[in-house]
């Protein structure tokens, strides 16, 4: 199984390097398209502000790599946000594998303070579709920080509630994302590496 | 719904779990690594590693421990203590800590916040405020409790949110150590008046009192650190009695 992690100027490699060698998995950490493309699977992570990010792979053209991969891709955080069409951070367009749009968390007049932003912490997943999960997963707790999200739509591969629903999954074809941190997810987060390593 | 936090904070000093009480007297209670280990199993939320000898003693060399935490621990942590300016966290960051807690640098350079933020996103940034009741005010210290400031909580909270934190932890000097319960008041005050997550610290004796520092305090998480450490209360017990009061938790 040889699994690649993209390389790029985004945070948290490290956390998802070692959740897949707790796993059993030893991850190659690059950013060479020869190696990305022929990799079994991809990771696609992610921490960082969107329009930056975005400019970065568009000037390493890793844009057009990743939408053109076919093995199975997994985007994680501002992974998923990027494989988006649009993000409102920073206004960007995106790499427009999932049709959903990004948006910023806006929480209804007088609840700024029960609806906080970011949005941190652990909360539920419901609504399973896609190969990176399975019943057992149904309303468990994985771990989640972010400011904006993507909205419901025909890719939601699950959903979380917190100002209204929202995808926390997505999934279309060989792609998909979680909003959440699978490799800090404690052992359903570990679950649900290992569902996508077996796909 | 999203659950309250519980979390262990793990104060260390020469790599070992410290715990002092009102921040002096300080007795050994075991390896970070193997004791965070431990609280994640038993159902944590997320682990606070707080070198408190880093800002008195000058002491910045934190990534090797961190490193190793990342690399057996499966939930989210934050690390505090040895960061004073860009190149510590993002040195911090590589090892593989999930969020950075900054106290008495902020104070001193408030922009450190905004260089954080900007450069790794608010959601690593946690401002850790210490702060004690007196003359009718609370007072933010530095120096692990050592050095008053002319900064007062409230202020210097919404302050931090402005420049861009993603957190803010609140320190009770009054309450810390003493297990008479959180500073629930104050902690209310500090929710209403933020839109981003507080982390109670400060006062935990027994499990009521995270139930009120929940509801009472309007806290979005809660800290303590002697009592898991001396295991007065163990963490599933604890979540199961605030599932028992309708506070959700993740079980």
């Amino acid at each position: 199984m040889n699994i690649v992690i993209i390389k790029y100027n985004a945070g948290n490699i490290r956390s998802v390097q070692f959740a897949l060698q707790r796993l059993g998995v030893e991850p190659v950490i690059t950013a060479d398209p020869e190696a990305i493309k022929t990799a079994d699977k991809v990771i696609f992570p992610g921490v960082g502000e969107a329009s930056t990010t975005m400019d970065y792979l568009r000037e390493t053209k890793l844009d057009q790599l990743i939408v053109s991969l076919k093995q199975p891709v997994l985007g994680i955080c501002l992974g998923l946000q990027l494989m988006c069409k649009h993000s409102e951070e920073g206004n960007t367009d995106c790499l427009g594998i999932f049709d959903e749009e990004v948006k910023r968390f806006i929480p209804a007049p007088g609840e700024e303070n029960i609806h906080k932003v970011p949005h941190m912490g652990w909360n539920t997943i419901t609504n399973l579709k896609s190969g990176i999960f399975d019943p057992s997963l149904d309303n468990q707790y994985v771990y989640f920080v972010h400011s904006f999200y993507a909205a419901i739509g025909p890719h939601t591969a699950a959903a979380t509630q917190y100002t209204q629903p929202f995808s926390a999954a997505l999934h279309k074809d060989n792609f998909y994302a979680t909003q959440f941190h699978p490799e800090k997810s404690g052992p359903v987060g570990a679950k649900i590496l290992k569902n996508f390593i077996e796909l | 719904m999203l659950a309250k936090r519980i979390i262990p904070c793990l104060d260390i000093k020469d790599g070992q779990t410290v715990k002092g009480v009102n921040f002096l007297d300080i007795k050994s209670v075991g390896d970070p690594v193997e004791l965070g280990t431990l609280y994640a199993e038993q159902g944590a939320d997320e682990l606070v590693f707080l070198d408190i000898t880093a800002s008195h003693e000058k002491r910045k060399t934190l990534v090797e421990l961190v490193q190793r935490i990342a690399r057996h621990i499966n939930i989210p942590f934050t690390v505090g203590g040895g960061v004073s300016e860009l190149s510590d966290a993002d040195a911090l960051l590589a090892a593989g800590c999930d969020k950075l807690s900054i106290n008495s640098a902020a104070v001193r350079n408030p922009q450190l916040i905004d260089q954080m933020a900007k450069g790794f996103g608010s959601q690593f940034v946690v401002t850790a405020i210490d702060a004690k009741y007196e003359n009718g005010k609370w007072t933010v210290f530095v120096n692990g409790g050592r050095i008053a400031t002319d900064k007062e909580l409230f202020s210097w909270a919404k302050e931090a949110q402005e420049r861009g934190a993603g957190e803010i932890l609140f320190t009770s000097m009054n309450h810390d150590g003493v297990k008479t319960g959180f500073a629930c008041e104050a902690l209310a005050q500090l929710s209403e008046s933020l839109s981003i997550p507080v982390i109670a610290s400060g006062g935990a004796g027994n499990m009521e009192h995270f139930k009120d520092v929940f509801t009472k305090g309007k806290a979005d998480a809660g800290l303590a650190a002697s009592i898991f450490h001396f295991k007065e209360i163990a963490i599933p017990d604890l979540k199961k009695y605030l599932t028992d009061n309708n506070i959700p938790v993740r079980l």
